[in-house]
């Protein structure tokens, strides 16, 4: 007797459970290489996961097991050139309690334990405790998706609507209303038929009782069983999806002290932002704008790889992005965060207008980032947004960046979860 | 081969599979191992996909089992090898469970899904119906039910008690799972409705036993101070799992259950550990008789049988120890070769095999191999079957390493003098005592500081290996609540130990 079973179809992934154990009863370890693997990833490579390697001792589970030392006995195949009494030298860096020949090619990959976590694993370790500070906005906005809801039942729609039970039962309700009389009376009359006695001279009466009955079965029998009215359909309605939306601007010096390093810098900063409001909100809009004395708005390519040069007047970028905002951007529908990434020169006598324009930019922003790429200290736009900072704690954040190993940690301050 | 029978169609002469020539295929497999006599379960074949047999792989080869984390990392390790190419996947399992489930890839070729079955669903098959182990140890009636019980069990402790906690108690059974094994005693076959049933009493009663333990704690007439000596444990106990399970004093009800959970499976899969030459050796041994059976028949092609033995030639290939892929005796080939070789001795013996087998020279080789594969395990069959010829078809030779010395020296080789040795060092190698450190329950301490005592009888002079030890020291802690000592004893003196409260409690 044998059963021949296809499962292929089962539900996939039967050990998820068992890999969302391991990655939990890991998340330290884990985060640390995803931190470390950042390091030297290109920003552009995603969507296709990481790898994750921790060291294997850590993963390791103990049971009781032989040590090295005392006498063992191996047995082993092969033999062609032994005879009994010979004697080998111990080979070199093999445990003595393993036999020769096992004693080779163990060494590698062992001391790490190397595994895959898909894109999602990769960004929940990488965001982890991390949030977006500040509220989240969301808006019902009157052209986006709908999404299709039962709305009970209508007597009109396409079959494929059509209703069965509904129907059904509005059709037995009918027939039980408009039946209910007749029968009341053919029970009548069949009892006074069967009171009857069967005589000649009640013959003529039989005949009339039975005839009636005869006519009111007949009548019963024509309520038709389905009729139009009968008909019920499924109502669908259309709800709107809510969606929340955020627009992230990327302000970047581009003059000519800021070289390709530093935009690399930059760069890998944006990124990693994008990838934060991507995670945390349905859409994500980016909106690139370069400045030297004057601000542009341009597509990603020219924003990372063209070169200027020039002096610097970071006001330009401030107002261009203040008008952006009026006109496409509205606050009350959009999560507006701005990061700006700048080497800290700007134009003495423009530190005014900054303060003046940052200050009006603030209240629309949900959050306002600030990285300043040098390696020197205090620049003159730190000095001109240090005062800003203490107005706006809880909109405006700068930090320092002087290399790469710096950027996750900088993400990592300016976003870490505030605790209450 | 000669074509005996009247030559029939082949089943098939592509190389897919489909359902319908499955069903050909197991049917006349079916016939064929019947007619060999083979006793067995019903079968249960299941198709998977690659994905399905890792996940087979990962949660140790239990069609279900509970959800621990260890599990995981096994099937991230699995996939992770098996994607860059460092190891194919097995091309079936096979549980031991009545009926019989088998589960095959979906990439085999039908070919290899013949091969599969005859391999598993009939040789294993047989072998987990008839082996005296298997018969002794296991309960194929219940164990998918049990397997659901305890899975159910755990999830609920999850919810109840929280996934940490469970997990802490369920690593610390892991560490001690080869030592939750009752080596010499019937287990109570199990049953879904009484492990329910019973469970709740066992509870109350369980928690009353252990009272018995604090009750020990002293009582007036310690002040006469002479009195001799007795220990708890009276006996040194080898079940630690079982001992922390009925007497470790601070356990919740339910961690007691969870250690039982984990000891009730250690021990189906025990017989397992110790049979696995023999169990290989005869699965192989009737995949090929099958086969060629088949063949004889004229049901299956000739390219049909060069595709068969290339798979059955490297499955059974022994690398020499000087080989880079050498990682060991291959159990398939050397039981393989000793069932073949037991049918030789059977079918036409020489005068060597007279000498060394004169039961079963020259008797009828289907009851011969029928009377090995029931009452032996791996230990036993090898020092009862292992050929004079085999030993030098293999070219077998003993090694011994004595830390003492500065050199290996060989002691045995394949010449008359070494036969009786290799085969007894063979015959050791696969005996579990000798493969995993021998460790008992010793003593409490009932009077003191309720201290559990392990000792571990250093068989040849071997020590544990420490770092291993001292983790299982901490899990074993964990779940007795007190100090716990592990003492190494050679020669009835203790050569080292290591002790709970000294180690530093830098993890948990």
């Amino acid at each position: 007797m044998t059963f021949l079973i296809d499962r292929r179809s089962n539900p996939r992934q039967k050990s998820a459970v068992n890999r969302q154990r391991f990655l939990q009863r890991y998340r330290e370890r884990i985060k640390e290489s995803v931190a470390e693997n950042l390091r030297g990833r290109q920003i552009a490579q995603d969507g296709k996961g990481e790898k994750i390697s921790i060291p294997a001792r850590d993963t390791s589970e103990p049971v009781f097991r032989h040590g090295p030392g005392g006498r063992t006995t191996h047995v082993v195949p092969g033999n062609e050139e032994f005879t009994r009494g010979d004697r080998i030298p111990r080979p070199k860096g093999a445990g003595s309690g393993s036999g020769p020949g096992q004693a080779s090619n163990e060494g590698e990959g062992l001391d790490e334990f190397v595994f895959q976590i898909n894109q999602q694993e990769f960004l929940d370790a990488l965001f982890d405790d991390m949030e977006l500070p500040n509220l989240t906005k969301r808006q019902l906005s009157g052209l986006e998706e709908f999404k299709r809801v039962k709305g009970g039942f209508a007597s009109d729609g396409a079959p494929s609507n059509l209703s069965v039970i509904r129907s059904m039962r509005s059709a037995t309700a009918r027939r039980i209303a408009l039946g209910a009389g007749k029968r009341t009376e053919l029970r009548r009359l069949e009892q006074e038929l069967e009171a009857l006695e069967d005589s000649e001279g009640t013959r003529e009466q039989r005949a009339d009782l039975e005839q009636r009955i005869a006519d009111l079965r007949e009548r019963l029998a024509r309520i038709p069983f389905i009729d139009d009215v009968d008909i019920r359909y499924h109502r669908h309605i259309k709800e709107p999806i809510p969606h929340s939306k955020a627009v992230m601007f990327c302000l970047m010096d581009v003059s000519g002290s800021m070289d390709q390093n530093t935009k690399d810098l930059a760069k890998r900063f944006y990124i990693l932002l994008y990838l934060f409001l991507s995670r945390n909100y349905d859409k994500t809009e980016v909106v690139f704008i370069r400045h030297h004395t004057a601000a542009k708005e341009v597509d990603e390519e020219e924003f990372f790889h063209s070169r200027e040069t020039g002096g610097t007047v970071v006001s330009s970028a401030l107002e261009l992005m203040k008008s952006v905002v009026e006109a496409r951007y509205s606050p009350t529908e959009w999560n507006i965060y701005g990061a700006q990434a700048s080497d800290g020169d700007n134009w003495p006598n423009d530190a005014v207008r900054c303060t003046e324009l940052i200050n009006q930019l603030l209240p629309l922003c949900q959050y306002y980032a600030y990285v300043e790429i040098t390696d020197a200290g205090n620049k003159p736009l730190w000095q001109t947004y240090g005062p800003v900072r203490e107005q706006w704690a809880d909109t405006f954040a700068m930090q320092h960046i002087s290399g790469p190993g710096d950027i996750y940690p900088v993400f990592h301050e300016l976003f870490r979860k505030q605790s209450a | 081969m000669s074509a005996q029978s009247p030559v029939r169609e082949p089943l098939s002469t592509e190389s897919d599979w489909t359902f319908e020539l499955l069903q050909d295929y197991e049917r006349e497999i079916a016939r064929i191992a019947d007619n060999f006599g083979l006793d067995t379960y019903p079968n249960q074949i299941e198709i998977i996909n690659s994905e399905q047999m890792m996940d087979a792989y990962a949660s140790s080869a239990m069609p279900i089992n509970y959800h621990h984390w260890s599990f995981g990392k096994h099937f991230l390790s699995v996939q992770n090898s098996y994607r860059r190419g460092h190891m194919g996947l097995a091309y079936e399992i096979v549980f031991n469970s009545n009926p019989c489930i088998a589960y095959l890839m979906e990439e085999n070729t039908l070919t290899m899904q013949a091969l599969v079955i005859a391999h598993a669903s009939y040789g294993h098959n047989s072998f987990f119906k008839n082996n005296y182990m298997f018969k002794t140890w296991t309960d194929a009636e219940s164990i998918i039910d049990y397997m659901l019980f305890a899975r159910k069990f755990i999830a609920d402790c999850e919810q109840r008690h929280g996934v940490d906690e469970v997990e802490r108690v369920l690593d610390a059974c892991h560490a001690l799972m080869m030592h939750g094994v009752d080596r010499y005693k019937r287990p109570y076959p199990l049953s879904l409705n009484e492990e329910k049933q019973r469970q709740l009493e066992r509870e109350e009663l369980l928690q009353q036993q252990v009272n018995e333990l604090w009750r020990t704690i002293p009582t007036p007439d310690a002040e006469n101070g002479e009195r001799p000596v007795q220990r708890f444990p009276e006996e040194p106990q080898e079940n630690i799992l079982y001992f922390l399970e009925k007497n470790a004093p601070l356990l919740e009800p339910w961690q007691r259950e969870v250690i039982r959970i984990v000891r009730k499976i250690s021990q189906y899969l025990y017989p397992q550990r110790q049979t696995k030459v023999m169990n290989e050796g005869w699965a192989c041994f009737w995949h090929f008789h099958i086969l060629h059976e088949l063949y004889r028949e004229g049901l299956v092609t000739d390219g049909f049988m060069l595709e068969f033995l290339q798979y059955h030639t490297a499955v059974i290939y022994q690398p020499p120890f000087n080989s880079p892929h050498y990682s060991g005796i291959n159990p398939y080939t050397l039981g393989y070769s000793m069932m073949q070789d037991l049918k030789r001795i059977c079918e036409s013996p020489s005068d060597e095999d007279r000498q060394w087998f004169p039961d079963i020279a020259g008797s009828p080789w289907q009851e011969t191999l029928d009377f090995a594969m029931r009452d032996f395990k791996d230990e036993s069959f090898i020092l009862q079957f292992l050929s004079p010829r085999l030993i030098r078809e293999l070219k077998l030779f003993n090694i011994e390493n004595d830390a003492d010395k500065d050199h290996l020296e060989v002691t045995a080789i394949h010449d008359e003098w070494g036969y009786q040795a290799i085969r007894e060092s063979l015959s050791a190698s696969y005996d579990l005592g000798n493969l995993e450190p021998y460790i008992q329950v010793y003593n409490v301490n009932v009077r003191g500081d309720r201290a559990l005592t392990l000792r571990h009888d250093m068989h040849n002079g071997r020590p544990l290996e420490r770092q291993n030890a001292e983790e299982v020291v901490r899990h074993l802690h964990q779940l007795w609540g007190f100090d716990v000592i592990l003492e190494s004893v050679a020669d009835g003196k203790v050569k080292t130990s290591i002790a709970h409260s000294q180690l530093s409690s830098c993890e948990a």
